[in-house]
């Protein structure tokens, strides 16, 4: 018996760039419903990643929403966007607004993610073997 | 009783908190079809129960016909479970479990751009569907691996057979796996960090 056959495909000349918030109804992809019910009045966002590390700098001030002081308690330790999105049961762009609002009012701080290099960092990749062995 | 509504707000569990020396994390994709184990092989790696991130968008431009002219539009929850692993007092990984259609992944920001790398999961039972995966994967130049999971119903083909069957450039490694035992998921994530770092050693990837 023999499997079915894929044929290789190459990397494109221009990768494709990663969309920009606002603009996706323009594409054939399907918008995100969350982009158009955010918040953000003139559009500017903080580049969240899944993996952007969030804490707490403060207690939640009489002022905060349910959203924001439920969120501010979940992350007197760090916690990922992907966790606090998980945890609020909020989808991944409503997260990026709140937490976009929270860095605002300097209510959190973003721990930025390692993302992959062009030349990836060889102390970086050992350093997560040695986690993975331990395993 | 945990019922839905209840007073106490969902979180953490005691013990799934990251230390506050947490400064970055990487991630890592799993990427195959619907039932083919990525949530099996996230979750028996992961130190914390898997979790489940969301992402609602209309319905415009999934469904066959394109949606000209139409005012209604439908929204569709797209899912993807993750998992966590703990690597330094610094340094945390994640692992995301994602549909392997594209036009889902622009729905979380760089998911791909910035992951280290990725696992293409395979099933020998419907190896096709790893067909378009894989050659998006090509397409945008992030480094993978694939892993097969073995499925006991599934027919088994020597890995020379599989590797031809894929039509994968020499260097990519294709390994097998139960997805279900810790161990032999973190041999696939290990086989991806072996790749990387000799991609890293060598220059360039391909």
């Amino acid at each position: 018996m023999t499997p079915p056959r894929r044929q290789r495909r190459y990397p494109r000349h221009e990768p494709p760039p990663p969309p920009k918030p606002g603009k996706q109804g323009e594409a054939k992809n399907p918008e995100r419903l969350y982009v158009v019910a955010g918040a953000d009045e003139d559009g500017a966002r903080a580049a969240l990643d899944l993996v952007t590390l969030i804490v707490a700098r403060a207690d939640p001030p009489p002022s905060a929403t349910p959203e924001q002081a439920a969120l501010l308690r979940l992350c007197t330790a760090p916690l990922s966007v992907a966790e606090l999105s998980a945890y609020l049961n909020l989808p991944f762009s409503a997260m990026t607004v709140l937490i976009t609002e929270l860095l605002t009012a300097e209510l959190v701080q973003a721990r930025a993610p390692i993302v992959r290099q062009a030349v990836p960092d060889r102390s970086l990749l050992e350093a997560v073997m040695h986690g993975l062995q331990r395993l | 009783m945990d019922f839905k509504g209840s007073d106490t707000l969902p979180g953490p569990r005691t013990g799934d908190h990251l230390p506050h020396t947490a400064q970055a994390a990487v991630k890592i994709v799993i990427v195959g079809g619907f039932g083919v184990g990525k949530t099996t092989m996230v979750g028996s790696v992961s130190e914390i129960r898997p979790l489940t991130t969301e992402e609602t968008m209309t319905q415009a431009g999934i469904g066959v016909d394109d949606n000209y002219g139409s005012e209604s539009k439908t929204a569709t929850t797209v899912a993807m479970d993750f998992g966590r692993i703990s690597i330094t007092d610094q340094l945390v990984l994640y692992l995301f479990g994602t549909p392997g259609q594209e036009r889902f992944w622009f729905l979380w920001n760089g998911l791909f751009e910035g992951a280290l790398g990725a696992v293409v999961l395979a099933d020998t039972r419907r190896l096709e569907v790893s067909f378009d995966v894989i050659g998006r994967l090509e397409e945008r130049g992030v480094p993978f691996v694939v892993a097969v999971n073995s499925f006991p119903d599934g027919p088994r083909y020597p890995i020379r057979e599989l590797r031809a069957a894929l039509d994968l450039a020499e260097e990519i490694p294709i390994v097998e796996c139960d997805a279900r035992r810790r161990a032999s998921s973190r041999d696939v994530l290990m086989t991806l960090m072996r790749f990387l770092h000799s991609l890293a050693t060598t220059g360039s990837p391909r």
